[in-house]
C-alpha cells in the first residue's frame, strides 16, 4: 500500500486496456532490455510514517544538543514568530509552481511584490528581483550582471574583507564565466581605500564594478562614504554585499550611491536549517533593471480594471532568451520571500531596531567579559562593529569550541587557531553568554 | 480556490503603533553609545505595522487566490507537479535541524551529515552514478554545476580552453543553453528528427575535439525515449566529450532505467520534481549533481565524507574540485524532505513510480488524440505534447485552451513549449493522480474542444471564473511598477 499512489490493480488493468497495452512493460517497449534495470533498487523497503519519524528522531539524536548559537559569519539565528511558519505552511502557497498563470497565482505574485518592496526599503534601492538562491550566488550573479551591463569591461575589484564563503563562490562563477576578479587589500580589517584608488588609477578602464561588503566578514561596519563617487568617476559600478537585517540601522547601499545591492536575507528570520533554504537578494537602480537576472513581479490591471500582479520583463529570462538570457536561474527561493514578507511585517521596523539593539548590546557585553581576563582581545580594536566581532585569543580556539559544545553552546566560527568570530543575537540568554565567557576565561 | 479576488497588500493594512511580534529579551541593556552617525541609515525604515491576527488573515486570504497541487490537478508538463507528502514537511522542520548553524563543527552535527550522506548514496543508486553532491540549489543550478564539473574534468586533461562547445537539442529546456552560456560555453543546437529524437546524421558533423559535452534529457521534452542513446553516447565519447543528463524528466525512468547505465557521465536531479518536495511558488528546490566513477574529485566543495576508520562523517574541501557553488551544503531542509520521501516509498514503491506516471500520461493522450493534434504518434512516457486542437478551423489557440482550463478548476499544461510546434500543449499528470481525476480532466478537455466548435467566443475570452482575468502584461512591461508606493 502506497498512500501517494492511488492505482488499484483494477484501475491499472482498465487503463492498460484503454490504451491498448497488455502490461506496464509494454509502455517501455522502446527501452532496450540492456538499458533496463536488472533488479530493484538496492534501497530499504517502503516504511510507514511512524518508522520514518523514528529514523529522523535517531538522526536528530546524533547531533549534539546545542541550545545557544554564537556563530554567525553571514548566518544568524534571530527570533521567528510562530505565525510565520504557519503562514508559510499554507499549502496553496507551498504546493504551487512559478506563477506563470497569473489568473490563479495572485497569492504568490502578491507576496513577491510585497517582498520586492520590503527589500527596496531595506536596501534603499529602486528595484528588487523575486530572489536568488543564497547570498553567495546572488553576489556571483551581481558580478556577472555588472559585467554584462558594462560592455568591454571584464574586471571586478573585490574587497578582501568579503566573506571567504561568498568569495569562493564568486571565484568559481568568475573562473567559468570568464570574468577577472582582483582583490582589494584590507588595512586594519577594512577595505583599503588608498589601494583601491591606485588599482582604479591603473586599470580603471577595464573595471566593470567594485564589490565591497557591509558589514564585512569580521563584523566591521565599513565607511563607504565617497566610494560610489570614486567608482563612478571611472564609470565602474558599485556593488555592496550586505547582511539584510543590519540594514534596518546601517546606512543603506542606496544612501551610499551603490548601483547593485546583494546578499543573503536569511537574517530576516529564516531558520538556520544547516545551510538552507536561505534567500539571496539582488536589488539595483532602475537604470539596471533590464540587466537583472531572475524573475520580477510587476503591478498591472486586468480587463475589468482591477489591480493585479504578473511576472514582468520576462524577455530577460532563460525560458524566452535561452543562451542570451541574463542568467540561467529558473527556480529561485520563492517561498522564502513569503517568509521574509511575513517576518518583516510581523516584526516591523521597530522590532528590527530592537533586534539590532539587543544583538549589539549582547555583543558588547560578551566582548567586555571575554577581554576582561586579558586572555583575548579584539582583533581590530579601532573598527566599529554591530553585533559580531573577531577575537584574538591566547587559548586555542578548538579548545574553546569543544569545551563550549560539551555544555550546549556553539561559541562562534573559527577563523584560525587563535581567532574566532563571535556573533550575538537577541535569541541567546545572558546565562549562556556568561557560561561561554566563564569557559573561555578558564582555558 | 476562492474565485473572488483578495487584492490587499500588507502595506495597506498598516496602522501606526501596531506590532505583530515581541522580541525576546536577552537581559542585556545597551550601555555604550551607538555607532557613529555617518554609518547609520538616514531615511527611517518604513515597514508594515500590523498585529498578528491581521497578518495571519491577510496571508491566509491571499493564499485562497492561489492554485497549488493541494488545490487540484496540475498537469504542468516538464514540472512534475506530483503530490507533496505531509510527513516530509514534518521531518524537514525538526527543531533539532532548524537551529543548526551551517558552520557547526562536524562533531556536533553527525546526524545532519548522515542525512546528507544517506541521500547522496540513495541518489547514486537511483541514478546509476558513483557520487553525488547535494549542494546545488535548483535544477538550473545543478546544470551549471554539472557543466562546471565537466569543464574541471577537461581542465585536468589540459583541455579547459579548447573544449568549449556544448551540444543541445532544439527541443531542450531553455535552462540548458542558458546554463552553458553562464558556464562560458558556446551552445551548438542539434536538430531533431520529425519524431522529436536527436538526428544522428545532424549530430555527427558537430563532433570534434572542441566539444565539451552534449546535454540531453531522456525522455526528451516530447516525452519520447531516445532509443539511440547508447549510440549517441558512443559518438560523443569517441570525440572526447561527456554526456550530461538533464534530470528534469527523470520521473518516468524510476523503476525502469538509470542514466548511468545509458552512458551518461554527469547528471542532475530535481528533488522538487522527482522526489516530491514542494515547488513553493518557484522554489526553494534542490538540484543534486551526480558523476560516474573517476569524476568524483571534480564535484564542488564542500563535501560530506564518510570515514570508515571511526564511522564518522566530516566536511571536506577537495583540491581538484571545480570550486564552490554554494556557501553551505545546499538547501538542507529540501534534502530532508526528499530523504523522507525515499524512505516512505522504499525501493518497492519507487519501482512503481515511472510506470504509473507513464500509464497516466498515456491514458490522457489516448483519450484525447481524436480531438487534439498529436504530431508524433508513438510511445511516450510521463508527458506528451499536443499541437493544439485537431480542428484548426475554429481559430482557438493553445493559450485559449489553457485559460479555459482555469475556469474548469485545473491548472494549465505547459504551453508553447517545446518550440518544435506552433501550438504546443504539454501535459504531465504524474503518478499521484487517480483515474477519476484523469477522467474528469479528459472530460474538461473534450468539453473545450466542443466549445471551440460550437461557442468559440467563450473559449477565446476565457478565463471567466478566475479571481482576475486578462491581466495587461504589456502595460506591466512598458511602465514597470515593481514596488508599492
Amino acid at each position: 500500500m502506497y498512500p501517494y499512489l492511488p492505482h488499484t490493480r483494477a484501475d491499472i488493468d482498465a487503463m492498460l486496456k484503454a490504451v491498448g497495452a497488455e502490461s506496464l512493460d509494454d509502455l517501455y517497449a522502446d527501452v532496450a532490455p540492456q538499458l533496463r534495470l536488472a533488479q530493484p533498487y538496492n534501497l530499504p523497503q517502503s516504511a510507514d510514517e511512524a518508522s520514518v519519524e523514528r529514523y529522523f528522531d535517531r538522526l536528530a539524536d546524533e547531533n549534539l544538543p546545542l541550545r545557544a548559537c554564537f556563530a554567525g559569519a553571514g548566518f544568524y539565528q534571530h527570533h521567528c514568530p510562530a505565525a510565520v511558519r504557519s503562514i508559510a505552511s499554507r499549502s496553496e502557497f507551498l504546493t504551487a509552481y512559478t506563477p506563470y498563470q497569473p489568473e490563479i497565482s495572485q497569492g504568490t505574485l502578491q507576496y513577491i511584490f510585497e517582498y520586492q518592496t520590503i527589500m527596496c526599503r531595506l536596501t534603499g534601492m529602486e528595484v528588487s528581483n523575486a530572489s536568488m538562491y543564497d547570498g553567495a550566488t546572488a553576489t556571483a550573479e551581481a558580478i556577472m550582471m555588472a559585467v554584462a551591463a558594462q560592455r568591454r569591461r571584464n574586471l571586478v575589484l573585490v574587497a578582501e574583507t568579503l566573506s571567504p564563503y561568498v568569495r569562493r563562490v564568486a571565484d568559481t562563477y568568475a573562473r567559468y564565466h570568464g570574468v577577472e576578479l582582483l582583490t582589494i587589500p584590507q588595512a586594519d580589517g577594512a577595505t583599503d581605500r588608498t589601494a583601491l584608488e591606485q588599482m582604479l588609477a591603473e586599470r580603471g578602464k577595464e573595471v566593470a564594478a567594485v564589490l565591497v561588503p557591509q558589514p564585512n566578514f569580521f563584523g566591521i561596519v565599513e565607511d563607504h562614504t565617497g566610494l560610489a563617487e570614486l567608482c563612478h568617476s571611472y564609470k565602474a559600478l558599485l556593488i555592496i554585499n550586505c547582511i539584510a537585517s543590519d540594514l534596518a540601522v546601517l546606512r543603506t547601499p542606496g544612501e551610499y550611491g551603490a548601483d547593485i545591492a546583494c546578499g543573503d536575507a536569511q537574517s530576516l528570520g529564516i531558520p538556520l536549517n544547516f545551510g538552507g533554504p536561505y534567500l539571496g537578494f539582488l536589488c539595483s537602480t532602475k537604470a539596471l533593471m533590464r540587466k537583472m537576472p531572475g524573475r520580477i513581479v510587476g503591478q498591472t490591471t486586468d480587463s475589468e480594471g482591477r489591480r493585479c500582479f504578473v511576472l514582468t520583463l520576462q524577455a530577460r529570462e532563460q525560458h524566452i532568451r535561452r543562451e542570451k538570457a541574463t542568467s540561467n536561474i529558473c527556480s529561485n527561493q520563492g517561498l522564502m520571500t513569503l517568509w521574509v514578507a511575513a517576518w518583516t511585517s510581523l516584526v516591523g521596523a521597530e522590532g528590527l531596531r530592537e533586534i539590532n539593539e539587543r544583538s549589539r548590546a549582547m555583543a558588547l557585553y560578551l566582548l567586555e567579559k571575554l577581554t576582561a581576563s586579558g586572555k583575548a582581545r579584539l582583533k581590530f580594536p579601532s573598527q566599529p562593529f554591530l553585533n559580531e566581532f573577531a577575537l584574538t585569543t591566547d587559548y586555542d580556539v578548538d579548545d574553546l569550541i569543544s569545551a563550549c559544545m560539551a555544555r550546549g553552546i556553539l561559541p562562534g566560527v573559527k577563523i584560525d587557531s587563535h581567532t574566532i568570530l563571535i556573533a550575538a543575537t537577541e535569541t541567546v540568554t545572558r546565562e549562556d553568554a556568561d557560561l561561554l565567557c566563564d569557559i573561555a576565561n578558564n582555558l | 480556490m476562492n474565485r473572488k479576488v483578495y487584492d490587499k497588500l500588507i502595506f495597506e493594512l498598516s496602522h501606526e503603533g501596531r506590532r505583530g511580534a515581541r522580541i525576546p529579551d536577552n537581559g542585556i541593556i545597551l550601555r555604550q553609545a551607538a555607532l557613529p552617525s555617518e554609518l547609520l541609515r538616514e531615511a527611517p525604515l518604513s515597514l508594515p505595522e500590523v498585529d498578528e491576527p491581521t497578518a495571519v488573515r491577510h496571508y491566509n486570504n491571499m493564499s485562497t487566490n492561489n492554485f497549488g497541487v493541494d488545490t487540484g490537478f496540475y498537469p504542468l508538463g516538464s514540472c512534475t507537479m506530483k503530490y507533496n507528502p505531509k510527513i516530509n514537511e514534518e521531518m524537514a522542520s525538526h527543531r533539532c535541524f532548524a537551529r543548526l548553524h551551517p558552520f557547526t563543527p562536524a562533531a556536533a552535527c553527525q546526524g545532519a551529515l548522515r542525512l546528507y550522506w544517506t541521500l547522496q548514496k540513495a541518489l547514486c543508486e537511483i541514478g546509476g552514478m558513483a557520487e553525488f553532491t547535494l549542494n546545488p540549489f535548483a535544477g538550473a543550478h545543478g546544470e551549471l554545476t554539472g557543466l562546471m564539473t565537466i569543464r574541471a574534468y577537461h581542465a585536468s586533461r589540459g583541455d579547459f580552453d579548447r573544449r568549449r562547445k556544448v551540444i543541445v537539442p532544439d527541443s531542450a529546456h531553455g535552462t540548458n543553453p542558458a546554463s552553458a552560456a553562464v558556464c562560458g560555453l558556446e551552445v551548438v543546437e542539434v536538430k531533431s528528427r520529425p519524431d522529436g529524437t536527436v538526428d544522428i546524421d545532424a549530430l555527427a558533423p558537430l563532433l570534434d575535439d572542441s566539444v565539451a559535452a552534449m546535454m540531453l534529457t531522456n525522455p526528451n521534452t516530447l516525452g519520447i525515449f531516445e532509443s539511440n542513446i547508447p549510440q549517441i553516447a558512443e559518438m560523443v565519447h569517441a570525440c572526447g566529450g561527456l554526456m550530461y543528463y538533464d534530470g528534469a524528466n527523470l520521473n518516468p525512468m524510476l523503476g525502469v532505467a538509470r542514466p548511468g547505465d545509458m552512458g551518461f557521465d554527469v547528471m542532475h536531479i530535481n528533488l522538487h520534481k522527482t522526489f516530491s518536495t514542494p515547488h513553493g511558488g518557484g522554489g526553494p528546490g534542490s538540484g543534486p549533481v551526480g558523476v560516474r566513477a573517476g569524476m568524483e574529485q571534480f564535484l564542488p566543495n564542500p563535501r560530506v565524507v564518510y570515514n570508515d576508520s571511526d564511522h564518522s562523517f566530516s566536511v571536506e574541501y577537495e583540491p581538484e574540485a571545480l570550486g564552490s557553488i554554494s556557501a553551505t551544503l545546499g538547501n538542507f531542509a529540501v534534502q530532508a524532505r526528499a530523504l523522507s520521501y525515499i524512505l516512505t516509498m522504499g525501493s518497492d514503491g519507487l519501482m512503481q513510480v515511472g510506470p504509473l506516471a507513464t500509464l497516466n500520461a498515456t491514458y490522457i493522450k489516448e483519450a484525447l488524440k481524436d480531438l487534439y493534434l498529436l504530431p508524433i504518434d508513438g510511445l511516450t512516457k510521463h508527458e506528451f505534447v499536443f499541437d493544439g486542437l485537431a480542428d484548426k478551423s475554429t481559430g482557438i489557440t493553445t493559450l485559449n485552451i489553457a485559460k479555459r482550463l482555469l475556469d474548469m478548476g485545473y491548472h494549465a499544461p505547459t504551453i508553447y513549449f517545446p518550440l518544435l510546434f506552433h501550438e504546443s500543449l504539454m501535459i504531465e499528470p504524474t503518478e499521484t493522480e487517480s483515474r477519476e481525476t484523469l477522467d474528469a480532466f479528459i472530460d474538461a478537455m473534450r468539453t473545450i474542444a466542443r466549445e471551440a466548435a460550437e461557442d468559440p467566443e467563450t473559449v477565446r475570452s476565457a478565463p471567466h471564473l478566475t479571481p482576475v482575468t486578462h491581466p495587461d502584461d504589456t502595460a506591466a512591461a512598458i511602465n514597470p511598477i515593481v514596488t508599492f508606493s
